[in-house]
């Protein structure tokens, strides 16, 4: 286990943290990105180097630019003045530490991990994109289908509910 | 502690973080974010276990995050039209205010 595999995973779970702590809407947005980045390079560090840089496309790309969008279009930049957690946030005080503890409990105590180190496996681009055309295209049809359905129940359910009636031309509001 | 255990570690404790951001804080698209979090723990897990597991070649582990990882972008895409949503209808995206389904 290299430094710097311990240095990234820090500051993974610090820009997680942050993403889960601070007040400001934006902060929170860039923090996450943060922990993508930091994701994406323990990828790199696994040897998958394929699914480090579709991170980076997807998490740091799109869905943190998504998520800003709809930020600013709920007017929710500014940190609020009231408190920022649920009224019954104190429950999770206890239990979030019992579910991580169970968990690393679970982890560092089984004997299902295997103590040798295999050599790095090959999982180029055009190892992968062999197998996504022979033995898992079925799937690949499926996940298409199903990201077009998303995106157009997304715009169907964020369209303007009255845009039938004529009223609602408000083209002033931005 | 093997790479495997670290990882899992990580992932683990990214899950927590992910979990208590999404069930404590008020604003929905912060828990939009803990949800993603946690996604993203699970797809650190898999990676782990294709890479330190004892069939890599197969590459099951890889396209099954490969797929996650659409999938949690179809997630994020109709979460946030769902917020949009709500906010044009009740001018809140505060998550206590939106409870008429509450028995």
């Amino acid at each position: 286990m290299s430094p710097f595999f311990i240095i990234t995973g820090i500051v993974t779970l610090l820009g997680a943290a942050f993403a889960m702590s601070l007040r400001n809407l934006v902060h929170c947005v860039l923090a996450m990105a943060v922990a993508f980045s930091g994701i994406a390079a323990l990828y790199l560090q696994l040897d998958a180097q394929f699914v480090g840089f579709a991170e980076i496309l997807v998490y740091v790309g799109a869905i943190a630019i998504l998520i800003v969008f709809a930020i600013l279009l709920t007017r929710s930049g500014k940190a609020p003045e009231k408190s920022v957690l649920t009224s019954g946030a104190w429950t999770s005080v206890i239990l979030i530490p019992v579910f991580f503890g169970v968990l690393a409990w679970a982890i560092l105590h089984s004997s299902a991990v295997p103590k040798d180190l295999p050599p790095a496996p090959v999982a180029t681009v055009k190892n992968v994109g062999d197998a996504l055309m022979t033995k898992f295209v079925l799937p690949l049809e499926i996940i298409g289908l199903v990201l077009t359905a998303a995106m157009i129940g997304a715009v169907i359910i964020a369209l303007k509910e009255d845009s039938q009636k004529p009223k609602s031309e408000d083209g002033g509001q931005q | 502690m093997t790479p495997l255990q670290a990882c899992l570690l990580i992932s683990a404790l990214l899950f927590a973080i992910g979990f208590a951001g999404a069930v404590t804080r008020r604003h929905a698209i912060l828990v939009l974010i803990g949800i993603e979090l946690m996604l993203n723990a699970a797809n650190l897990n898999l990676i782990a276990f294709w890479r330190f597991g004892p069939h890599p070649e197969a590459l099951t582990g890889f396209i099954f995050v490969l797929f996650s990882m659409a999938m949690a972008g179809a997630e994020a895409a109709v979460g946030l039209a769902l917020i949009i949503a709500i906010y044009r209808h009740k001018k809140t995206s505060n998550l206590d205010e939106v409870k008429e389904l509450k028995g």
